[in-house]
């Protein structure tokens, strides 16, 4: 079937099962190699992308649900100052080890941003518990989150400290 | 293509070693080395034809392009080698590229992601690589100057002669260095380490602003024109084979182009049984499973499963060990005579690797040869199964070492190179092939579970007297299955006047093999835990208890007893430990392990809830892991990484076996470490005389029974058995 969908600003036309999921339309049909497959489930996060700006699981989203939805990839997410913000945050605190999972990473936090500027880290572990890193960077997603909201990056549950 | 300009080729051979230069395609200095044999290479040794390598380039208008000769799979490496060379090529790391290089060994020497060698073994050969290139480059500034070599300096880039106040930019120089011969390696001179600018500075991975922004990077993302993508089914029960399959009702698929039974071998790290679907998209090939019926042949395995072996495992313990390690002293005597006897079983589970990327290959085999985008951990390994199963040599065989979305030691296995390869032979076409998350959590290389059953005997003053373990572990005929061994000089060997390991090992039919610190992720949680219930059976404080039985400043065998003890000091500063407050419900507890030359001591404060809930609260990390830390950004990275990684072994992660399959499939039943489990991890490096070492897999160990120490304190429950089961807290 021939769909219509908006991605990243631009209608692209793409010829696919309707069941495709929007990941391997996106990776495969499109060539946006950004998003990534790690379970086909929903379970990793990794293949994060924005639909009118929430975060959505693009491995478990069939491509002919999307309709007249905007999304967003990793690819297009510098695109609003806050997914360039969040990026410039990753790099200044060093996040990446594999780098697999970041992706995914990065659109979470951009999503949680949108809605919840200033989040505490109770709100981090909330939005961002459904995307695992395996190298288990979190120390750094959360002070990149932090950083890119503009806030300090010491961790709150520490008390320790 | 960087290997491609050898024309202008000048070399000189020295002693010990020898360097290469060439003119580069834009005119350009190339320069390689080869030291033959590893750190300590001997003159006209037999394996003078083994060497270890780096490049270097550097163009007419200044550019230095290193490359990177090992895999990276998220450890830093192509972000710290070519630090060493930069730092002694004196040159600003702002103007360095780096490029990931070829798998090839007669370049690079070894090109392996494992064993937390790469810093131990390159630390010094590295540094003098760009050494002798920056000596290269003030040869050749001296002979445009006409002035002795040992006026010239250099800074930034540039050879400096201070006297006459001239200088050229190293780019300038660049093709006339080319020319000259090649000092001896051995005989450069390195900086001293006082004016090191790029070593022990925080340098982020090269490859982030691609990774943050989605560029493609990783094995999964490679295409190539034409490219068709495959799945392979393989035997759900381990070493089970193909009778019969459907294929033509699978060939009738959508997008599906062909579905052949491959024969395939017996051995697991090769080419075995199963079925491939080739298509034009992956989605559709995965989804044409779902038509797939295949008859298999089981085989023996299918009697296996992890309950079984736990029952034997429990009988075998009543048996005398099929195997002696070490027999110091006498145990049946020391535990007779012993004021205070315990008595424990231990055990860990089957784990999976699960990196997060799963296992994937793209081939295309075209005129007899074949070309290979693998993300790998160890390439040549990878090319020698490639070649003996599709009956090539390993000259018709490129790699592409391509970055790795995780690695954890699975990719030291390169199964999945060959059965692209072999697909790719078959369907005549680039193949991509994508294993999908069953695929990769039911087909893995597994950490070997192991069973302990510990006995130790204490004399009136709390003092260890005898100690023994019976390691029930898999192997047949005496020889252990891989990663599941020990080796005779697990702590407290040596350190207890009476001691007696002993081995039974139970045949397996599943394929395991080394997951992140392996032998050491399972041993030092058994050890290390048992170790505190001896403590706490001495009426003794945990930590300064280890610190007694380390005894004197010593060595024993590899292990140096005082960096230990004064790791555990640091850990003990650091923590608060001689401060902690009992309360009800939180606890810290301490563990130390050495592996891969670090020495690491850790401290875990956690609380058990009423429910049972667990909670880390935070985790110190002392280490030494010698004189320098050559990436610092990277070197916490690595550590709180490692820690976490333990953490979430320790709390979620089993992989079961029934019937001589996996029972797990997903991420909803293997449970990775998430976001709200992660606490922070405070690490502090202290700084000895010893070589620096590498951080990819020693700070793991200790936090597994570090954590369940903690447990311990918190609640007064042991923890024996991994996963933690928070039933017990109940």
């Amino acid at each position: 079937m021939q769909f219509r969908i908006r991605i990243n600003g631009k209608i692209r036309e793409v010829e696919a099962d309707p069941q495709m999921p929007l990941l391997w339309v996106l990776r495969d049909l499109l060539d946006l190699k950004g998003t990534k497959f790690g379970c086909g489930s929903s379970f990793c996060g990794a293949c994060t992308v924005h639909s009118n700006g929430a975060s959505i699981r693009s491995c478990v989203t069939p491509v002919s649900s999307i309709g007249s939805a905007s999304i967003t990839t990793i690819e297009g997410v510098a695109a609003g100052d806050l997914g360039r913000a969040v990026q410039n945050a990753w790099l200044a605190i060093d996040v990446v080890q594999c780098g697999y999972c970041q992706a995914g990473q990065i659109m979470s936090a951009s999503a949680l941003l949108a809605k919840n500027p200033k989040p505490s880290d109770m709100d981090i572990d909330q939005a961002m518990s459904g995307n695992i890193c395996r190298c288990a960077t979190y120390t750094r997603i959360r002070a990149a989150i932090k950083q890119a909201a503009g806030m300090p990056i010491a961790d709150s549950r520490d008390t320790f400290a | 293509m960087m290997r491609a300009s050898h024309a202008a080729r000048v070399s000189a051979e020295s002693r010990r070693a020898f360097l290469r230069a060439s003119v580069a395609a834009g005119g350009g200095l190339l320069l390689d080395f080869s030291l033959p044999g590893m750190l300590h290479a001997r003159a006209g040794s037999p394996e003078a034809a083994s060497t270890l390598n780096a490049f270097v380039q550097i163009s007419n208008d200044g550019t230095v392009t290193i490359l990177s000769k090992n895999p990276e799979i998220g450890q830093g490496i192509k972000t710290m080698l070519p630090m060493l060379i930069a730092e002694e090529l004196d040159v600003d790391w702002a103007r360095v590229r780096i490029e990931q290089a070829l798998s090839d060994p007669a370049q690079y020497g070894r090109q392996v992601a494992g064993g937390s060698r790469a810093t131990p073994l390159n630390w010094e050969p590295l540094r003098r690589v760009g050494a002798a290139a920056r000596q290269m480059l003030m040869s050749a500034a001296a002979q445009s100057w006409s002035v002795p070599v040992s006026e010239c300096d250099t800074e930034s880039g540039r050879v400096i002669h201070r006297p006459s106040k001239r200088s050229l930019a190293y780019g300038r120089l660049a093709s006339k260095a080319a020319m000259l011969a090649a000092p001896d390696l051995a005989q450069v001179a390195l900086k001293d380490p006082k004016n090191f600018k790029i070593i022990g500075k925080s340098q982020p991975g090269v490859d982030n602003p691609a990774v943050v922004t989605g560029k493609p990077l990783f094995g999964i993302d490679v295409t190539v024109p034409g490219i068709l993508y495959a799945v392979f089914v393989k035997s759900p029960v381990f070493g089970g084979t193909v009778l019969s399959a459907n294929l033509d009702a699978v060939k009738a698929q959508a997008g599906v182009r062909d579905a052949f039974v491959v024969s395939g071998g017996a051995v697991f790290n090769g080419l075995v049984s199963g079925v491939a679907i080739v298509g034009t998209n992956w989605w559709l090939v995965n989804k044409a499973r779902e038509t797939l019926q295949v008859v298999w042949e089981e085989g023996a395995a299918a009697a296996q499963s992890s309950a079984g072996f736990a029952k034997q495992a429990v009988d075998l313990s009543t048996k005398t060990p099929g195997a002696k390690l070490l027999a110091d002293g006498d145990v049946t005597q020391a535990l007779g005579a012993a004021a205070q006897r315990l008595e424990a079983a231990y055990s860990y589970p089957f784990i999976s690797h699960a990196t997060l990327e799963p296992q994937n290959c793209t081939a295309h085999f075209h005129d007899g040869k074949v070309e290979i985008w693998a993300p790998t951990q160890n390439p040549d390994a990878g090319r020698k199964i490639v070649a003996k199963t599709l009956g090539l040599t390993d000259a018709d065989i490129t790699i592409h070492m391509i970055r790795c979305g995780g690695g954890f030691g699975r990719r030291l296995m390169n199964d999945y190179m060959v059965e692209a390869a072999w697909i790719s032979k078959q369907v005549a076409a680039p193949v991509k092939l994508l294993w999908n998350r069953q695929d990769d959590v039911q087909h893995d290389f597994y950490r070997p579970a192991g069973f302990h059953f510990f006995k130790a005997g204490l004399d009136a003053a709390g003092k260890l007297q005898a100690f023994s373990d019976h390691f029930v572990s898999f192997g047949e005929n005496g020889k252990a299955a891989p990663s599941a061994d020990m080796d005779n000089d697990e702590f407290p060997a040596k350190f207890v006047p009476n001691l007696e390991f002993g081995v039974s090992l139970m045949p397996l039919g599943i394929p395991t093999g080394p997951l992140r610190a392996p032998g050491s992720n399972g041993l030092a949680f058994v050890f290390q835990s048992f170790i505190d219930e001896v403590a706490h059976a001495a009426g003794q404080d945990p930590l300064q208890y280890r610190i007694d039985l380390l005894g004197a400043r010593r060595q024993v065998g590899a292990f140096d007893t005082g960096r230990m003890i004064d790791v555990l000091a640091l850990v003990r500063d650091k923590s608060g430990w001689a401060h902690r407050k009992p309360s009800k419900g939180s606890g810290m507890g301490v563990a130390f392990y050495y592996s891969h030359l670090g020495y690491f001591a850790e401290v875990v404060h956690a609380t058990v809830a009423a429910g049972g809930k667990i909670t880390v609260d935070k985790v110190w990390v002392a280490s030494d892991v010698g004189s320098h830390i050559i990436n610092p950004t990277g070197a916490e990275n690595q550590v709180q990484g490692s820690v976490l990684d333990g953490i979430g072994e320790a709390l979620g992660q089993v992989i079961t076996l029934e019937n001589g399959r996996v029972v797990q499939s997903n991420f909803n039943d293997f449970l990775l470490l998430r976001m709200n489990q992660a606490p922070p991890v405070e690490v502090h490096f202290l700084r000895t005389e010893h070589p620096p070492t590498g951080l990819g897999e020693p700070a793991l160990p200790p936090v597994v029974p570090a954590l369940c120490n903690a447990l311990f304190a918190a609640s007064g429950v042991r923890i024996r058995s991994l996963p933690i089961d928070p039933k017990l807290f109940v």
